[in-house]
Parts: structure tokens; C-alpha cells; sequence
């Protein structure tokens, strides 16, 4: 079964909460090897997501993620806005009619997007070691009988939220805390957490 | 009508500050500070750089320069989003070397793909391979200007020169510079006093050597 244009709003609304929930965590971990501000700006930028569906839904689910890129864009700032934007403007352009098959292709057009805008790999301590698991379990996930939304979102947050831990061990070699090399190492990447975040929000949103 | 250049910082204060230096060497060149967040403070805003592209371009398109990672995100963003893509790049440079070198060859009529190689080259002027050889024209002249061959004479000595068909270099004892690089003069460190040679070899050397020489002698209207 799809999924309306109103359930995708309603699974970024879920988003905006557990951000806006997490925003201090986000801004604690952002402070021990970034700029500290990536709990706030994301908290403005779903904020705004949130304002702008309550002016109006758009009608089809594609036209929701869209909404919701250049919200980001416009809102985030920092390296995250130009990221998620990106993220979620590719995967708009996969989600078709939001069913199973059509969410694994959004996830992938948007790990695919990220790395094309930030030009990370695996193991840089940055968002994609929660995104790029995550994308492989949701392929995996869908490959089972009678795979719904929940479920291969489900296996994309578990997956993700693995990864947002992995990346606590890692020396960063993207973004600003590749500037304090294996001092960044003992603290969890901010962007692979809100990722883990926003993964587990729309899993639990879809069931 | 040249390309525009847009200065994407996390500070408003030193897009600002970048223009002002850019535009002292190519007052004709339309550049567009977009520094810092709209509400003020630190960061690239997305808004105000596509607004910038579409305030520096007056139709031979536009170049964008970033100080940090995430300003070159938001300015390729920014690209992407234009109706015509193909109308803007962002340029993988030096934010200030390569801003100085972009707006002069932007002054000097440069396209847009020769205004981000002079960007692009900004990083490490080769003073090594700037060498015209010998048996060029040449002509030696003593710097009489206050400032010697600091930032804005040596713009306009290479603007002086943009365009003829001529190598051009200027040496200073052992050292040799290629004429045509506003950063290579700039690292040659010649002063009020010191005396160059300017070499010249082509169909237009000759051209090239008097308008040196007049710049010179001029004191680089100063």
C-alpha cells in the first residue's frame, strides 16, 4: 500500500518533533567537535517545514519532499541545509506514489545526493555512515515477501542508528571537525544523529 | 559587458571587505558580496547568493567564489536552482587570491571558462615557469611609484598587457614573473626603486613592452 501525499507530510511532521525534542542533544554533540549550532538549525529549518504544510499540503507525495528541500535550504544554513536540501530534492524525484519499492529509491537517490553535494565516503564521520546503511537495509528489507513502508523504513532506522554510533570511534575528514583530526574522534558525528533521527521518526510514522 | 563574480563567505563582513579589494583592480566588473545569514551572524544564506547571481549577471554569466566547505555547497545549490544552469560555476579557488585573479581577467574581458582558470591558477604562481627565454625584446625600467609593484599596480600592469599576442614577464634579479599574473607580480615584491626588466616575445611584443613602459613612467597614475 502508498502512501498519500498526507501521510508524507504527516511523517515529516513526526521529523520536526523528534528534531525539535532532540535539538539540545544535537547542539551538545555539535559543540564537542563542530560549531555547536546544528541542533538549532535544524530545529529552524523543520520548524519551518511544519509552517509552511500548515499553509497547505501540496498534492502529491513528490511535491511534499520538495517542499520540504527548499524550506531546508532556505532555513537550515550551515553545511546541513545545502545536504538535507539535496537529500530530500532527490528523493522527491523517486517517490512516485510512495510505495515500498518507491521509498527504497528515494532513500538511494538521496544517499546519492548527499555524497554528490559533500563529496563524503563511508567512514569521513559525517551523515552518510548513518545514510548509507541505512539505504543497503532498506534495499535488503524490501526484498522480503510482502515488504511494507514501515518495515524497510524500520530496517533503514535500525541500520542508521547503528551507523550514527559507529561513528563515534572515527577521526573526521569532512566538514569543520576534520579541522581538530583525532581530537574529533570519541564523539558522535551531529549529522549522522539527526539522520538516525529522522530515519526512526518516518519508520514510526509509517506504521 | 564581462562576468560577474559573486563572493559567498560566512561573513558578511568579509564578502564585503573582498569586493572592495576586487573592485579597486576591476572597477568595471559587477561583483556580489553574499556573506553571512540574512538575520546576520555567521553562516551562507541560499537566498541571498541566488539573489547575488542574478544581481552580477548582466549577460556574459557569472563566476562564484566560497571561503569555506559549506559556502561551496550552498553556491553550487545555488547554481543548480538558476533556470539556466550553464549561466553560472563556482570556481574551485583561493577565496581571496583567487577573487583578485578572477576580477582582473573579468576586467581584461576574460569568458567565464577563463575567468575560473585564472581563479583556479590562483593558488600557487609558478614564478619558475614564467620565463619568456632569452633573445626576447626587452626593456629595463625603475620603479618610481610609492608602492612599487603592490596589488592594484600590478593589476593594471596586467591589464595593460591582456589581450595582445605577446609572452610577457617581468624579472627581478633572479627572479622571473609572468606579466599576465597579478599574484606572480605580486610575490616578485618589487619596490619604489627597484629596477626591472620587462621581456616581451610575439607578434605584439613591441606593443606590449611600450605599454609597460608608459604604465611605468606613469607611476601607475597614483
Amino acid at each position: 500500500m502508498g502512501c498519500t501525499a498526507n501521510g508524507v507530510a504527516a511523517a515529516l511532521r513526526a521529523a520536526a518533533g523528534a528534531i525539535a525534542e532532540h535539538r539540545d542533544e544535537l547542539v551538545e554533540l555539535d559543540r564537542a567537535i563542530g560549531d555547536a549550532d546544528h541542533g538549532e538549525n535544524m530545529k529552524r529549518g523543520f520548524t519551518a517545514v511544519v509552517s509552511s504544510l500548515d499553509e497547505s499540503v501540496p498534492a502529491d507525495p513528490a511535491a511534499v519532499l520538495k517542499l520540504a528541500a527548499t524550506t531546508l535550504i532556505s532555513k537550515v544554513g550551515g553545511a546541513a541545509g545545502p545536504l538535507y536540501g539535496t537529500g530530500f530534492l532527490r528523493a522527491a524525484t523517486k517517490i512516485g506514489d510512495a510505495e515500498a519499492p518507491d521509498v527504497v529509491a528515494a532513500l538511494r537517490a538521496a544517499l546519492e545526493g548527499v555524497q554528490a553535494r559533500g563529496k563524503a565516503v563511508e567512514q569521513d564521520k559525517t551523515m552518510v555512515d548513518a545514510l548509507l546503511p541505512a539505504v543497503a537495509a532498506a534495499e535488503k528489507a524490501a526484498d522480503t515477501e510482502g515488504a511494507d513502508i514501515a518495515a524497510v523504513l524500520t530496517a533503514a532506522a535500525d541500520a542508521a542508528a547503528q551507523g550514527a554510533e559507529s561513528t563515534v570511534d572515527l577521526v573526521a575528514r569532512k566538514g569543520r571537525a576534520s579541522y581538530l583530526g583525532e581530537r574529533s574522534a570519541g564523539h558522535m558525528d551531529p549529522g549522522a544523529r539527526s539522520t538516525a533521527l529522522i530515519l526512526r521518526a518516518l519508520a514510526e510514522a509509517a506504521r | 559587458m564581462s562576468v560577474g563574480l559573486v563572493l559567498v563567505s560566512h561573513s558578511a563582513k568579509l564578502a564585503e571587505g573582498l569586493a572592495e579589494v576586487a573592485e579597486q583592480m576591476a572597477p568595471e566588473v559587477r561583483i556580489v558580496p553574499a556573506g553571512g545569514l540574512a538575520e546576520g551572524g555567521i553562516g551562507t544564506d541560499y537566498d541571498s547568493v541566488v539573489a547575488a547571481v542574478q544581481r552580477a549577471d548582466s549577460g556574459a554569466g557569472v563566476v562564484l567564489l566560497y571561503d569555506l566547505g559549506s559556502a561551496q555547497m550552498t553556491a553550487e545549490l545555488a547554481v543548480e536552482s538558476l533556470a539556466d544552469p550553464e549561466a553560472a560555476v563556482v570556481a574551485d579557488a583561493p577565496f581571496v587570491e583567487g577573487t583578485v585573479a578572477a576580477a582582473v581577467a573579468a576586467q581584461a574581458g576574460a569568458d567565464r571558462a577563463a575567468v575560473v582558470a585564472a581563479a583556479a591558477s590562483a593558488g600557487a604562481p609558478d614564478l619558475g615557469e614564467a620565463s619568456v627565454g632569452d633573445g626576447a625584446d626587452s626593456v629595463e625600467l625603475v620603479l618610481t611609484n610609492d608602492v612599487g609593484l603592490h596589488a592594484r599596480p600590478a593589476a593594471l600592469l596586467a591589464r595593460s598587457i591582456a589581450g595582445l599576442d605577446a609572452d610577457v614577464s617581468v624579472v627581478l634579479g633572479e627572479q622571473e614573473a609572468d606579466a599576465h599574473s597579478v599574484l606572480a607580480l605580486m610575490s616578485l615584491g618589487a619596490r619604489k626603486g627597484d629596477r626591472i626588466e620587462i621581456k616581451a616575445r610575439g607578434a605584439q611584443a613591441t606593443q606590449a613592452l611600450g605599454k609597460v613602459k608608459d604604465l611605468v613612467e606613469r607611476n601607475f597614475d597614483e
